[in-house]
């Protein structure tokens, strides 16, 4: 079986997820082209060797819908010959399709493929393309649906965690991604966004608030307890998991990961498709796993695919120098590190999406990217990706440099 | 046209008038020859030139109550029957196939090209309306007892009959399911508001008013049927049904915690007939109803909640020698909380009532009661002040016992103490007439103990109301050893007049009710001194079906009493008639912490003034051991919960306290709110079929003790393959008790 190596990886500046966010008046094919295109720039692909291009976007329709993929490929002038597909997994969608890439090229049918992501949550909208989950009676009901916010909220009344603590987390991550970004940790790896001109409209994160602090998020308001007690949902949390009373309403705009426009491509291939590329590989995916878990805590899957990778990968927790967990709510991580007892110094070490934000088709192929050039930047040679993910799943991915 | 069930007339404009009116019977229902009759006159309209229109009315005082229910049982027998004989395959397609004859039908008369208008007065429910619903215009009549309504779901149903469908089509879908699920009786004026109707008008104008709409040219053609109709909120994939729908979902599950397979199929049918158009709809309608009609909990609801409680309703234990009695005047001595709940229902019903206290302020504080009582019902708009000074009226506040001269029945509810009781028994019959009858609403004193305080102690009995007293629907009516047939036969006349459901039992402590309820509360206190978190204990409880968690009721009773009724016990009977352990918690809250319940703002719980209960963090000290949430098997738990009380009741069974199935079941979801979608105690264990019962109490008395061991009713049933219902139809109905 070929390796799957990482040879690059570009993404967006993530923008704000609003009308007066940089970005919103950018297309999200615009988007996904600026990622593939900057991929094949800077490494002056011959993208006659790209076998398939795999994007992830969480509401694929309107503008993003049909295959944003293949129309992304053919705007960034891959040629006509480089075919692209859409998937979603929810906002796991830019690591699996990262994983799906390294599947293509370890399975030896294709050689050369670029994962990645894309949402354009301002234009779109969250939620936008539907879904039985949430809506038909019998599914919705069988699986505990909640919103993710009221299930972030029960996992923090289960497990224990504070407002306190999920505020003094966020405050961390704004802290993190504000040295990260003034030591220029993310250089090598964002390109900007710019107009038809060739004028940046956007080059840096723009949800970030780096002066966060305990009192000013103190002053915010749970976000989903009203939704949860007149919506049902409180009902729902507690007959999934009786032991509680009441459920603490921990979480808001703060402590929560941001609503946020963003792009990013991975180049994945095997040894020789790189060599024939005149590509040096970054590392290797050594292993990656999806799981499905309690779907009413619904973002504790991390918790269960860490242990699933690991094992097939041969490894333990020591082995991994770096772990990077999508930043979706602050209980998320807090859960994470509690329930392997983690240093948090090796936890998101530039901060994450409660800074930065989460474009939810492209977080995962973003942070990836992220503790890669952490890894190079400090010399570390492990790291483990995860996200928590809608309906109570879990994606993660093993990397390690070469 | 000639027809059993209908008047048929034709006028000289060609407007046909159908007029419902069943021989034989006081209130029209929905059976197979009026199906039959109804389709003949749905083709003679449609076929005929010379008529125009029809309008659907009908000739008793009422419209009708909708389908015959026992109709509905009979397909679920053939059902059976056929799935036996022809398999499993053929018995549904053919049930399928009979059970939406009704919905066909409706939808012919929607679509026959003729206008159908229904003018209603008096009750128009569930079936009929959603006939009604069916035709083209709809008035009814602004009369006090008019009422619209879809309350299938009471019985574990939904409206089978296009009912989902078309209510959907009228309001927004939020207001179309909270409807379906609420099953309330809809007054005219609401039902105009939320378009369930199109016109109000007097009773006798209704007809009137129906013909004025098809003289205007009232349209053939339903709204859903028009070209560009537009559901009224859109489609469900929508952002206005993202609004609705998780919400819904979840709503589903916080009312019913998923144990009421009728509400998920309203939900799935709305849902998917929402995206369908109407002939599509109404067969994926009909596809649901054909499965929940084939369910365990519709069967055993339309059972207990519709034949036996009707049948209960009507006097089933009445003895059928004594002459009917007709109450004018009722004595109630005690005016405290349950006293002055008993006046008020008496005075509701019409009746005088003496309301006796140890002096006049007391009896008058007693009637303030029922003066708040009609005040919230005038607030609401349910009643007139006039209604509320007639009430007062009836009601006589004293301390003169000699007023009980004139009454029929006098019912004592004073202060639980023998002395006290035999005091008030003794005044109270010196004064009343010798042949009235005397009773008492004791809940812990045995019956026959007190009648022997009584001169008189075949006119003795009790009548156990239930807290409160207006809002609970059940009395236990308790026989003493001398109790007669006359006492009997007055009681449930009485009970009857206020309009409440009696069971019969024998005397025994705790009669049938409460030595439930007691076994259920222990359950709870078990569980909390084995280690589950206080939390799980109540929420789980309400999965299984309660009402209200163990700890929540004994803190609403008083952790005190029932500390009490447990020393009593234990005094009585012996220690071995208790639970040491539960005895010391309880000792624990009420002796050593001062923690008495509600009624002093701690107990389980801590009261906050103006705030919510929470349970008191201090529960955690009392329990030695902890146990970890994630490994509690939840689904034991829940029937802890249930056989626990559903042994309580064979024992009451095998004891003779409780003689009749339709008793224990009816007096279980009615008096302390026994999980309703399994038809009550006694249907808990039929459904689950008495052997499968018999080995989950086994394996519960193995792993928890030995009060989940079966008695010896039980084990012999398991053996025989009987069950309660089947051994109760072997036996000629009884008269009494006994």
């Amino acid at each position: 079986m070929p390796d799957a190596y990482i040879y690059d990886h570009v993404r967006t500046p993530r923008g704000r997820g609003k009308p007066d966010g940089a970005l919103h008046q950018v297309t999200t094919l615009q988007l996904a082209t600026t990622a593939l295109r900057a991929l094949r720039e800077r490494n002056d692909l011959d993208t006659r060797l790209v076998d398939d291009v795999v994007l992830g976007c969480v509401d694929p329709v309107g503008e993003a819908g049909g295959d944003i993929a293949r129309a992304a490929a053919l705007n960034a002038d891959y040629g006509h010959h480089v075919p692209g597909v859409q998937i979603n997994r929810f906002c796991a969608s830019g690591l699996d399709a990262v994983n799906f890439a390294a599947a293509q090229v370890m399975s030896g049918q294709h050689d050369m493929v670029v994962g990645g992501g894309v949402e354009s949550m301002s234009r779109v909208g969250i939620g936008a393309s539907g879904g039985a989950w949430p809506v038909e009676p019998e599914i919705a009901v069988k699986s505990y649906f909640m919103p993710q916010g009221v299930s972030a909220d029960l996992i923090a009344t289960k497990y224990g965690f504070s407002r306190d603590d999920c505020d003094a987390y966020a405050v961390e991550s704004q802290k993190r991604a504000a040295r990260a970004w003034e030591n220029g940790y993310f250089k090598k790896s964002v390109t900007p966004v710019t107009d038809v001109n060739g004028i940046v409209l956007l080059d840096r994160d723009e949800h970030m608030r780096p002066g966060t602090d305990m009192p000013a998020l103190a002053q915010l308001k749970p976000s989903f307890a009203q939704m949860a007690d007149m919506g049902g949902f409180s009902a729902v949390a507690i007959d999934a998991h009786p032991e509680i009373e009441a459920l603490n309403h921990v979480h808001h705009a703060g402590n929560s990961s941001g609503i946020v426009d963003g792009a990013a491509a991975v180049l994945v291939g095997s040894r020789k498709a790189g060599r024939s590329a005149g590509l040096k590989p970054r590392a290797r995916i050594r292993a990656f796993a999806n799981i499905g878990s309690e779907p009413a805590l619904m973002l504790t899957g991390p918790v269960d695919v860490t242990k699933k990778v690991l094992k097939r990968a041969g490894m333990t927790l020591a082995d991994i120098d770096l772990f990077e967990i999508n930043e979706a709510f602050a209980a998320v991580v807090l859960r994470y590190m509690q329930a392997f007892d983690l240093d948090p110094a090796r936890v998101n070490v530039n901060g994450g999406a409660i800074a930065m934000g989460h474009p939810l088709g492209a977080t995962g192929a973003m942070i990836l990217g992220t503790v890669l050039d952490e890894l190079e930047r400090t010399g570390k040679e492990t790291a483990l990706v995860t996200l928590c993910i809608g309906a109570g799943m879990g994606t993660a991915a093993i990397i390690e440099r070469v | 046209m000639k027809f059993e069930n209908f008047r048929f007339e034709t006028d000289a404009e060609g407007i046909a008038v159908a007029t419902w009116d069943m021989p034989g019977r006081s209130m029209n229902v929905i059976t197979p020859q009026v199906m039959e009759e109804l389709a003949a006159i749905v083709e003679t309209v449609a076929n005929d030139t010379a008529i125009k229109g029809c309008i659907i009315t009908s000739g008793k005082e009422t419209f009708s109550g909708g389908a015959d229910l026992t109709m509905l049982q009979g397909l679920g027998a053939e059902y059976a029957r056929l799935a036996r004989t022809e398999g499993e395959e053929k018995a549904v397609a053919h049930f399928f196939a009979q059970s939406r004859k009704l919905s066909q039908l409706y939808r012919r008369l929607e679509t026959c090209g003729k206008p159908f208008a229904a003018a209603i007065h008096g009750v128009c429910l569930g079936g009929a309306f959603e006939l009604a619903l069916a035709c083209h215009f709809r008035v009814v009549s602004d009369a006090d007892v008019t009422r619209v309504g879809l309350p299938e779901i009471k019985v574990g149903l939904f409206p089978g009959a296009g009912g989902t469908q078309r209510v959907a089509r009228l309001m927004q879908t939020a207001d179309a399911l909270q409807m379906l699920f609420k099953g309330e009786q809809i007054r005219p004026l609401m039902a105009r508001n939320m378009g369930l109707v199109h016109a109000v008008a007097p009773r006798d104008k209704i007809v009137e008013t129906a013909k004025e709409w098809l003289r205007a040219g009232g349209s053939a053609v339903a709204p859903w049927d028009e070209k560009g109709f537009k559901n009224p909120s859109g489609r469900v994939y929508s952002p206005a049904g993202m609004q609705v729908w998780p919400a819904a979902n979840a709503i589903y599950r916080r009312e019913t915690h998923d144990n009421y397979p009728a509400a998920k199929a309203i939900l799935q049918a709305v849902y998917e007939g929402l995206q369908l158009p109407m002939d599509l709809a109404l067969e994926v309608e009909s596809r649901y109803f054909a499965k929940i009609l084939r369910s365990k909990e519709a069967a055993a609801m339309i059972r207990t909640l519709f034949v036996s409680m009707q049948e209960l309703n009507k006097g089933a234990r009445r003895p059928a020698d004594v002459p009917p009695a007709k109450l004018r005047r009722v004595g109630v001595l005690g005016a405290g909380f349950m006293g002055a709940g008993i006046a008020y229902v008496t005075a509701l019903a019409g009746m005088e009532v003496v309301l006796i206290d140890q002096s006049v302020e007391a009896a008058e504080k007693g009637k303030a009661h029922s003066h708040k009582l009609m005040s919230d019902q005038i607030m609401k708009g349910r009643a007139r002040t006039a209604d509320r000074d007639a009430l007062l009226a009836r009601i006589t506040a004293t301390d003169d016992y000699a007023l009980l001269k004139d009454c029929d029945l006098v019912i004592e509810a004073v202060f639980e103490d023998p002395k006290v009781k035999a005091e008030v028994i003794a005044r109270a019959e010196a004064a009343m007439r010798p042949r009235a009858i005397f009773a008492s609403n004791t809940s812990t004193l045995p019956i026959t103990g007190l009648a022997g305080h009584s001169q008189r102690p075949k006119q003795f009995i009790g009548i156990h109301f239930f807290s409160p007293v207006e809002k609970m629907m059940l009395v236990e009516v308790i026989l003493g050893r001398k109790t007669g047939s006359r006492a009997l036969a007055v009681a449930l006349d009485y009970v009857r007049a206020i309009r409440k459901t009696p069971i019969v039992v024998n005397d025994a402590r705790g009669f049938y009710a409460n030595r439930c309820v007691m076994a259920y509360v222990r359950e709870g206190h078990r569980m909390l001194l084995e280690g589950v978190p206080p939390a799980m204990i109540e929420n789980v409880a309400r999965m299984a079906g309660m009402p209200v968690g163990p700890l929540s009721l004994n803190d609403e009773v008083a952790l005190d009493l029932a500390l009490k009724i447990l020393k009593a016990t234990k005094a009585q009977v012996g220690p071995e008639a208790i639970d040491p352990e539960q005895e010391e918690l309880l000792v624990e809250l009420v002796e050593k912490r001062g923690r008495l319940g509600r009624k002093n703002g701690k107990g389980f719980y801590d009261y906050p003034e103006g705030g919510k209960k929470r349970l008191w963090p201090g529960l955690a000290e009392l329990q030695k051991t902890k146990l970890d949430p994630d490994t509690i098997d939840i689904a034991e738990l829940k029937q802890r919960f249930l056989v626990v009380q559903a042994l309580e009741a064979a024992r009451a069974v095998e004891e003779k306290v409780i003689t009749d199935p339709r008793e224990a079941d009816v007096g279980s979801i009615l008096g302390f709110g026994f999980a309703p979608f399994t038809g009550g105690t006694l249907s808990y264990i039929d459904g689950m079929g008495v052997a499968a019962f018999v080995d989950l109490a086994k394996a519960l008395a193995k792993k928890h003790g030995e009060r989940f061991k079966p008695c010896r009713l039980l084990m012999r049933m398991a053996r025989e393959h009987t069950s309660f219902y089947a051994s109760s139809a072997d036996k000629p109905a009884r008269r009494k008790a006994a």
